[in-house]
């Protein structure tokens, strides 16, 4: 839409409704942030009363045993699921988009499904497939195995890897596929042609796709809490479990580290949209 | 010596659409040659199978007397320049015109001097590190003709070449490209819908329709002797008189008028009498010049194009148009006015179906 | 990555025909199917045959020791989906849901019309100011409004010292709309921001020339033509609330039990599988149902 002001634009109360409008909401989204970000520094075991600053709350959170654990297993987690998910993720965005092969509407449903289905039907039914498949290997091959890092971590590409696929497919979608003919034609192998031509112009899709299975992978509760067992406690599972027994400042520093993470991730995937606009195809 | 393309019996089927139908097509080493027809006609299959971009089902196709129907396109020696360029748009120039010489493991410093003698050529020196994405279309597109011919191919096939062009650049390309075939000695081989630049540019046409192919001949014979109803109408304006033939010399109109038309065809088929527009010419009713034919009519409508006027001549049985240059003092007849229509006897060309 | 060839021809048939044709397009489908493969797996294994066992539970009986016999095959878990309890909580749950989706519609319409309006520069850096809080942590997000509504905090004194009088915010219905909104009030803007954006705003103008006063304007052009990104920003907002579970444990209370809390208590504590197992399919009924609808609408973007 142009710059220049038409006879369409709002004037009068709808104008003023729509500035207004647009400064409330901003103010709905960062108020509750920053509060949250100054509560952490407060020198009071009230989580929302004002008591001077202090750092004592990230003192205690970096002395906190179960704490740092929990970061930890979070941080591994996120960065196995988000690895398979990208490579399992970008290798069928490359089928579903540049070939054909039979199967493949019913792969193109299945694909979706994890994404629009809420996260408490997905908890459920991870619950029951690892108890299931779990008491299976134990009844058939005597093989014991528990919930733990390794199911939640399963759990977590199950539900990210999808999104992957459709932010890749979305980039090769936009990719004229006549640059992977010409590269053909002018003498690539199709390895060659994936890697001089297709890679390099979907890198923005993949690297995006990856950082938005990461935040997922880092902000999930839900699942996690189902498919988990013994020493597979992520950072959010232990926060809620903190927040269910009762607020203390210790939370609110933990949150504003969180907050951190989820931004760093934010920037870079702005970054990234200014690497792809900057890189644009013709 | 055997020739640069030469297509036996080649189809090309997707399922049970037959893109391409069992076309017989001999390419010199060294001709420009352009597959011209509407959008569909199959022109760009039977350029992507001598690329190597698509299979034949059935036929031979060989180049340089090598079969090479089977080949993948990186294994065979024809490079092609793409419709809208596909240039890499991650690469610089210098890199995109680079990238076959890079795969065909030639070295490093080696591909490049080609690549900068290939900018040279084709009058880019000094942007080869711009993007394509920076760069004007007329630009990009000698950037995709320096990346195909840097390779050194034996034949070069375009697609749409010129067809992303506004019209000034359109014609001074045309005029790079001849030059260019012309100083390389390769046959350029290119796909256009566009009549006019298969006309202008190329040594020979192949004109296709619905997976055939219709008329391979010099621009001149193709304008001249169309061989049927198609290639007539097809390229450039042309009026069609129904008719029969009545012998070797003449054909009898749908209106009984016999005019002079020599043709081969036997009495009794079914004809039409292809009549060029700038062929014929408005004459005062019956003021008829000795040898040629005419017919009568009305003038309808007169369109004036500033250099030449067209009149829309309605007669018993059908409209026909008539193309007059603007000369100084020239006579401008009004719609309404009886005329004649006359020309000479040579000027047409009878065509079937 | 698979590393994929070139489709080599056997060196000593040089001859086209049909059967080459046809096995050079089958290896082609082969090496398409064999990229699909791995996530294809993947997703049978772990998503398919899951969705698989929780249809096959739902049929299953509760024994004694709050485990699951999976034999004596009944439907008593559907049975009791019928009852004035649970009924209580699907209609609360789809009744906040809806609460949830309007508010955001409401808010979100005139803010998505108002970014698509601004200049390109001025645009690009207030999306940023909306991508931040989509990407942030969701469940920080809803606790600090679990400190800005406790007891003691921050909007509590407020009224206080305003004299409003005392309020308990937390543990209440408001304080889960509340939540729900700020959570996926970004899910509703993006794709509305989307819709209104790609209209060409001359329509309106010729909307306006046509004798359509502002709001006919809005109503017979804006609207219509932006409907898809209503229906997506609605089901992203939707879909999500009514499963939420972070959200009423976090701001909610007994009696804002919703859906999701309710289906994550019948695995973790009320220890029963099978009635979870019948309200986990029928939640992902409706949303697909939801989905269906939208697609039909000729929506694309989720």
């Amino acid at each position: 839409m142009s710059k220049q002001t038409s006879a369409v634009e709002p004037h009068g109360w709808t104008k003023f409704f729509l500035h207004t409008n647009g400064w409330l909401v901003y103010f709905f989204f960062y108020a509750p942030i920053l509060l949250l970000v100054v509560f952490s520094f407060s020198d009071s075991r009230n989580v929302g009363t004002w008591g001077g600053w202090t750092l004592e709350w990230y003192a205690e959170f970096a002395e906190s045993r179960n704490a740092r654990s929990a970061l930890s297993t979070s941080l591994q987690i996120a960065l196995v699921s988000t690895v398979v998910s990208v490579v399992l993720g970008t290798m069928s965005a490359l089928a579903l988009e540049r070939f054909e092969f039979r199967g493949k509407q019913v792969f193109d449903a299945l694909l979706y499904l994890p994404i629009i289905i809420p996260d408490v039907t997905m908890a459920v039914m991870l619950l029951l497939f690892f108890s299931q498949f779990f008491e299976l290997l134990g009844t058939v091959f005597g093989i014991e195995l528990a919930k733990g890092v390794g199911s939640i971590t399963l759990s977590h590409i199950a539900f990210s890897i999808s999104f992957v696929s459709v932010v890749v497919r979305a980039r090769l979608a936009g990719m004229d596929s006549k640059m992977e003919e010409a590269a053909l034609d002018l003498y690539a192998t199709r390895w060659q042609a994936f890697r001089y031509v297709t890679m390099p112009q979907i890198l923005p899709g993949i690297a995006g796709g990856g950082l938005l299975a990461m935040t997922l992978s880092l902000d999930d509760v839900v699942i996690t809490q189902f498919v988990t067992g013994p020493g597979g406690t992520t950072l959010p599972v232990y926060v809620f479990g903190l927040i269910r027994k009762g607020v203390t400042p210790l939370i609110n520093a933990i949150s504003v580290v969180m907050l951190v993470a989820s931004m760093l991730l934010v920037v870079l995937s702005l970054l990234l949209e200014r690497s792809r606009s900057g890189s644009g195809t013709a | 010596m055997s020739a640069a393309v030469e297509l036996t019996a080649i189809t090309k089927r997707f399922g049970d659409v037959v893109a391409v139908d069992a076309i017989d097509l001999v390419i010199e080493d060294g001709e420009f040659f352009a597959l011209l027809g509407p959008s569909g006609c199959g022109k760009t299959t039977t350029l992507r199978m001598i690329a190597g971009l698509d299979f034949p089902t059935e036929g031979s196709l060989k180049i340089f007397g090598d079969e090479v129907g089977t080949l993948p396109p990186n294994k065979r020696p024809v490079n092609t320049v793409f419709q809208n360029y596909a240039l890499f748009p991650h690469m610089n120039v210098l890199d995109n015109v680079a990238f076959g010489l890079k795969m065909s493991s030639v070295g490093k410093a080696e591909a490049r001097a080609a690549a900068r003698e290939m900018i040279t050529t084709v009058q880019l020196a000094g942007l080869e590190a711009r993007r394509p994405t920076q760069m004007s279309g007329g630009q990009q597109q000698r950037v995709a003709l320096a990346r195909a011919l840097v390779n050194r191919p034996k034949v070069l096939l375009l697609d749409e070449p010129l067809g992303a062009l506004d019209l000034k650049l359109r014609q001074e390309m045309q005029g790079e490209l001849k030059r260019l075939q012309e100083e390389l000695g390769i046959s350029f081989v290119f796909v256009t819908h566009d009549q006019e630049e298969a006309l202008t540019m190329s040594d020979r046409i192949a004109v296709m329709n619905e997976g055939r192919l219709l008329q391979v001949a010099t621009p001149e014979e193709i304008y001249e002797k169309p061989v049927n109803r198609f290639v007539a109408n097809f390229i450039g304006q042309t009026n069609l008189l129904e008719g029969t033939v009545e012998n070797h010399d003449t054909v009898c109109l749908a209106n009984g008028a016999r005019v002079a038309a020599p043709s081969e065809h036997a009495t009794g088929t079914a004809v039409a009498v292809s009549l060029r527009p700038e062929r014929a010419h408005i004459r005062d009713r019956g003021d008829i010049p000795p040898g040629e034919t005419s017919v009568d009519g009305i003038v309808e409508r007169i369109t004036y194009l500033g250099n030449a006027r067209v009149y829309d001549i309605r007669l018993d049985w059908m409209t026909m148009e008539v193309r007059e240059e603007n000369r100084p003092g020239m006579q401008v007849c009004e719609p309404g006015t009886d005329v004649s229509i006359s020309w000479d006897p040579s000027a047409i060309s009878v065509v079937t179906d | 990555m698979t590393a994929v060839e070139a489709p080599e021809a056997d060196e000593e048939v040089l001859e086209v025909t049909p059967e080459f044709e046809a096995a050079a397009e089958r290896q082609e489908r082969r090496r398409g199917f064999l990229l699909a493969l791995p996530e294809f797996g993947y997703l049978t294994l772990f998503f398919a045959v899951p969705l698989v066992i929780v249809v096959v539970y739902s049929f299953a009986t509760r024994n004694r020791f709050g485990g699951t016999d999976l034999s004596g095959w009944n439907v008593d878990s559907y049975v009791k989906l019928a009852e004035p309890l649970v009924r209580e909580i699907f209609f609360r749950s789809v009744w906040l849901a809806a609460l949830t989706t309007v508010i955001c519609l409401v808010i979100g319409y005139p803010f998505a019309y108002y970014l698509a309006t601004r200049s390109l520069r001025v645009r690009n850096v207030m999306l940023v100011f909306v991508m931040i809080p989509f990407w942030t942590n969701f469940l920080v997000r809803n606790y600090a409004w679990r400190v800005i509504l406790g007891n003691d905090g921050p909007l509590t004194k407020t009224t206080e010292f305003v004299g409003l009088g005392e309020h308990e915010y937390l543990f209440t219905q408001t304080a889960v709309v509340l939540g729900l909104v700020y959570g996926f009030l970004p899910f509703m803007i993006l794709p509305l921001y989307a819709a209104i954006e790609r209209i060409d705003r001359r329509l309106l103008e010729a909307s306006r020339d046509l004798y359509a006063n502002g709001f006919q304007s809005f109503r017979h052009v804006l609207l219509p033509l932006s409907m898809p990104g209503v229906i997506a920003g609605s089901i992203l907002c939707f879909i999500p609330s009514l499963g939420a579970y972070v959200t009423p444990e976090i701001l909610g209370g007994a009696k804002t039990t919703l859906l999701g809390s309710y289906i994550v208590t019948q695995f973790l504590t009320a220890r029963n599988w099978p009635f979870g197992a019948a309200m986990s399919f029928v939640l992902m009924a409706i949303m697909l149902a939801a989905t269906v609808v939208y697609f039909r609408k000729g929506g694309r973007t989720l």
